[in-house]
This record gives structure tokens, C-alpha cells and sequence, in this order.
């Protein structure tokens, strides 16, 4: 029987006790375990590690034998299924990748795995992260921990619901249009997208390479500057990866104040599709933010309405491309029935992939091709060129911006399955944080009929260092 | 007027080395259209003397000493992926047709 252990306390906290040996590792692998099973119909996960209580014990041992272990010791968590790892399957979600076992590991995994983390499980998600439900997912949706009819948003859905459900104490996904944010905020936990490179790619299934970021999906916001912490910096194995900064991510001691803090409100954002009861909140937000001395101003940043439009011209373009490796020859499914070469492509990619991978790959071959590229492709790229100068503009006068993660709380299970157009306006308010490729985090703002909905804020680029106290105060502050 | 009809469904799906039923199609080219007539949106934006950004962060080349870097997988690793082997060889279907 696995004692009672709670697995939302803060990661620094069990991981002194793990040290120290007031905890063990394995005792907090158990509990994972335990609650994994105890909570399986919210299919979070594709798959559970089979070494994750024996790495729980090696370290155990280690820490009786009197080494230091790291910023994590002996802590579970959970990765989503597009990172590549050793002891389980990879699969992306994907059919296409079903048999598929990675030969190496991300360079994240590998850094969880020196601080001292223990990987339990593998998060579900929507296909390759093409999504904002897991309705997308090859083997079946997830589902809302607050309530079971609804999605728990995506693409790290599987990720952002095993860790309100506290089936380990943190989890790490991808975020390429929202895929930790809006999925984070429908659950009701932190998801923090670090600037674009700050953690690198190398051995995470590529989506749209110039906009994939990595992070932390946590109970709060001191245990996502831990990881992060942890996960960021340079490695040569990913060649766009940026340096971390000197003295890391960790929240300090020293008081932070608000006052002075210059802050914008995104006023796209606030107008049509957004929730009443969102729109209360943020202005309540505002208004706290106010009284303790920060400066508050709406600001306009008109070519944020034209982001998504960008975002689905030039992520599909990339994932196109990226998703061309999948060619039934060198790994992953292959259909048993081709001829030739030709057919093997041909119908290893058409009984592989999903529904919606076919769009996006399609989309992107569509706008790449010759003839449209100026039309789609460059164009969008101009656009994004436009959107950075926006908000390059704008934080010259703000330290933070702030808006809403998402327009509404979760949505029904099944809702939006059979239009493209309506699943793609969930990532309106997120998308544009991966085009520019700014630092971008939600946190729980509220709930309606116990659906909870998420806070956002965004600093510059590199500026984690800054936007990770001011969230952490602004948590405290809700 | 509809951009992508059927036969641009199929064109498209031949670059892209996709297999599509002629129902997948006819459904194809509904969704598809929908997104391409949603990301229509940007013809009206005002582009001129706009560069396009394809790098966010600002990197440039980043190079590194040309020295030779041992792999860090065995061929056997590698090839225990793939769907058929032979003699350290991955097989593939004949490539010419006919």
C-alpha cells in the first residue's frame, strides 16, 4: 500500500526531503503510480515506465550511500509522447510511429534525468501536436479533470491534466501555437513557454521548427522556474538552441514589488468571442495590479488579429516538411501491401497518419507549391515580420503584457471535431507569443461551473528572469 | 469561388506522397478550402519593403570545428526500427515500376 503522499507540494520542498531522506524517491514513485491507476479513465497517458520505481530505488541508494543527487532528486514526472525516450515507446500519438522505439533521448530528458527527475509515463496529445483537445490523439481523447465530458485542452493535454490531477508532481510538453498554455489554462495549472530555443529541440519529434519551444507544465510558478531551470540552455545537438543566462531561472528570496511594473493589456484580445465572465476577471486582475502601485494600460496591437492567419500558412508549410520523413522505409509504420517504392510512401503516410496531419501536411504542400509560395508563404513570413515589430514597439514602453490564455474555458468533448476553423481559433490568443518568439505563461485565473481558465503574460525574449518573479507575484496576488 | 477543388486535392496529395480515396477527397477539399479561404485574410496586409522573417531569435550561421564527431547510436540501434533488414541493409520495394 503506498503511503499518502502529496505529489502537488513544491518541487523544491519534496526534493530537499528526498535528500535529506525524509522522503524516498521511491515512496513518491509509488504514489504516482498509484494515482496514475487510480485515476486511468482521464487517459492521460499511452504509456507507463516500467523502470521508473527501479530508477526511484538506484537513487534511493545513492542518497543512503551519501552522494548529492541534484535539483530534482528522486521527483516524477511525466513527458509527453513526442519527446524521444529510452525505456518506453515514442509514438507521437501517432499511428504512424506506433512501433517505434526511440534509439536516443531528448536533450531535456536527459537533463531532467541528471537533476534527479524520474519519468513515469508518457503523456498523451494530439497527433504530432496538431490540436487544442487531444480529440486528435491516433488512441483516443483525454479528459478534463474538472469535468469528464470536457477536453482538457491541447496539444498537451494528456500533459496539462496528469498534472491537475496529480498524477506526478510536474510534466514537460511542447508548445508550437499554445500546445502548453491553452491546455494548462482549461486544466487549471502553469504552463510556461520559454522563449523560442532557450531549451533545446534535439530529440523532440519536430512540428513547425521555427516555433516549437519546450517546457514545464506545474502546480505553480516557483516549480516551473525550477525546471526550467533545469532545461534550459545550449546544446550543439540544435543548432537554433540560445545560451541560458548566468544565474539560471530559479525564483530568488529577495521581495519583488509590483509597484512600477509597467504593464499592457493586449486590447485585441478582450474584444469579441471572449467569455463575460474572462473579461470580469481580467479587469478585476487590473484592478489588483493597480492597488498594489503597478501601471496598467490597454494597448493596441493590431497585427495580432492577423496572426493566426500567419501561423496557418506557416506551420502547416513546416510541418510538411517535417513530417516528409515519415516514408515507411527507415522506421515507423509501413504498409505491408505496396509493390513498389511509390506505393510504400503512398500508403504507409495514407493508413498512418490522422485526419488532421493529412490537412496540415496538405495545407502546407498547398501553400509551398509552385505558384503560391509568394502568395502564401512569403507573405505570411512578411506578416510575421510585422507582428515582431508590433510588439518590439511595445516593449519599449511595458515590461509585461497580459491578456487572456484562451477566449473560453474548455469546450465539450466532440464540439469542434468535425471544423478545422473553430478547433484553430482556440490558439487566437496564444499563437502569437511562438511568432515572435517571446517567453509566454499561463496561470489559473478563475473558474466557470468549475471549469477553470488561465491568465496570460509575456515578456521579451530572454527575459524569463524577469517575467517569472512578476508571475510568481501575480499568483500570489489571484 | 472555391480554390481547391477535387483535382487540386489530388495534385497536392501526389506531391506529398499521400494516398487519398476519392470520398477523402471530396472531404478534403471542403476542409481545405476552409483554412485557405481563413488565411486569405493576409492578401489585403500592405507588405511592401517588408522582409520575411524566418529566424526569431536573431542567430546567424553557427558553426563549429570541422572535426569528425563519433556517432553516438550503433547501426544496430538504428536499424532495429526499421520494417524490414537484411545484412545490416534496410530493404525497401523494388523502386522502378511496371
Amino acid at each position: 500500500m503506498a503511503k499518502a503522499v502529496d505529489l502537488k507540494r513544491p518541487l523544491a520542498d519534496l526534493a530537499a526531503e528526498v535528500q535529506t531522506g525524509k522522503l524516498t524517491s521511491a515512496e513518491l514513485v509509488e504514489a504516482s503510480l498509484a494515482r496514475l491507476k487510480e485515476t486511468e479513465n482521464y487517459h492521460t497517458v499511452l504509456e507507463i515506465s516500467s523502470t521508473a520505481l527501479q530508477q526511484a530505488k538506484v537513487i534511493d541508494n545513492r542518497i543512503a550511500a551519501g552522494e548529492t543527487i541534484g535539483p530534482l532528486a528522486g521527483i516524477p514526472y511525466i513527458a509527453k509522447d513526442n519527446f524521444l525516450t529510452a525505456d518506453t515507446h515514442t509514438t507521437a500519438a501517432s499511428h504512424i510511429l506506433e512501433p517505434f522505439k526511440a534509439p536516443y533521448q531528448a536533450v531535456a530528458i536527459e537533463r531532467l534525468e541528471a537533476a534527479g527527475a524520474v519519468m513515469v509515463a508518457k503523456a498523451n496529445l494530439d497527433a504530432f501536436g496538431h490540436g487544442a483537445s487531444t480529440e486528435n490523439s491516433d488512441f483516443g481523447a483525454s479528459k478534463n479533470p474538472a469535468d469528464p465530458e470536457y477536453v482538457p485542452g491541447g496539444s498537451s493535454g494528456g500533459s496539462a491534466a496528469a498534472v491537475a490531477l496529480g498524477q506526478a508532481c510536474f510534466s514537460i510538453g511542447t508548445d508550437t501555437g499554445g500546445s502548453l498554455r491553452q491546455p494548462s489554462s482549461y486544466c487549471g495549472v502553469v504552463g510556461l513557454k520559454p522563449t523560442y530555443g532557450l531549451v533545446p529541440r534535439y530529440g523532440v519529434i519536430a512540428m513547425g521548427s521555427s516555433f516549437d519551444s519546450i517546457g514545464p507544465i506545474t502546480n505553480r510558478v516557483a516549480d516551473a522556474a525550477l525546471v526550467l531551470d533545469v532545461i534550459a540552455g545550449r546544446d550543439d545537438r540544435d543548432a537554433t538552441s540560445i545560451e541560458r543566462v548566468h544565474d539560471g531561472y530559479r525564483l530568488s528570496d529577495i521581495e519583488y514589488t509590483l509597484s512600477g511594473q509597467k504593464i499592457g493589456v493586449i486590447k485585441e484580445y478582450l474584444g469579441d468571442g471572449l467569455d463575460s465572465s474572462i473579461k470580469k476577471s481580467i479587469d478585476q486582475t487590473v484592478a489588483l495590479l493597480k492597488s498594489k502601485g503597478a501601471v496598467v494600460e490597454v494597448v493596441s496591437l493590431p497585427a495580432v488579429k492577423l496572426a493566426l492567419a500567419a501561423y496557418y500558412i506557416l506551420v502547416p508549410a513546416e510541418v510538411s516538411s517535417n513530417l516528409a520523413r515519415y516514408d515507411g522505409v527507415k522506421y515507423g509504420y509501413s504498409a505491408p501491401e505496396a509493390e513498389n517504392l511509390e506505393e510504400t510512401y503512398r500508403l504507409s503516410r495514407e493508413e498512418g497518419f490522422g485526419a488532421e496531419a493529412k490537412r496540415r501536411i496538405l495545407i502546407g504542400t498547398y501553400v509551398l507549391s509552385s505558384g503560391y509560395y509568394d502568395a502564401y508563404y512569403k507573405r505570411a513570413q512578411s506578416v510575421r515580420t510585422k507582428l515582431i515589430a508590433e510588439f518590439d514597439a511595445v516593449f519599449g514602453k511595458f515590461d509585461f503584457l497580459l491578456g487572456p490564455t484562451a477566449p473560453t474555458p474548455a469546450f465539450k468533448l466532440g464540439a469542434k471535431v468535425n471544423d478545422p476553423i473553430a478547433m484553430y481559433l482556440n490558439d487566437i490568443m496564444t499563437v502569437s507569443a511562438n511568432l515572435v518568439g517571446i517567453p509566454s505563461i499561463s496561470i489559473p485565473l478563475g473558474e466557470i461551473n468549475k471549469l477553470p481558465y488561465g491568465l496570460q503574460l509575456m515578456a521579451p525574449q530572454r527575459r524569463e528572469t524577469d517575467l517569472l518573479p512578476f508571475a510568481n507575484a501575480v499568483e500570489e496576488l489571484l | 469561388m472555391s480554390k481547391i477543388t477535387t483535382d487540386e486535392v489530388e495534385r497536392i496529395a501526389k506531391l506529398a506522397r499521400i494516398g487519398v480515396t476519392p470520398a477523402e477527397a471530396k472531404n478534403l477539399a471542403g476542409e481545405l478550402d476552409a483554412i485557405v479561404d481563413f488565411v486569405e485574410q493576409l492578401q489585403a496586409v500592405d507588405i511592401e519593403g517588408v522582409e520575411p522573417t524566418d529566424q526569431v531569435t536573431g542567430l546567424e550561421n553557427v558553426l563549429r570545428d570541422d572535426v569528425v564527431k563519433r556517432a553516438s547510436q550503433n547501426r544496430d540501434e538504428l536499424l532495429a526500427n526499421a520494417p524490414q533488414v537484411q545484412d545490416g541493409y534496410i530493404v525497401v520495394k523494388r523502386v522502378m515500376n511496371g
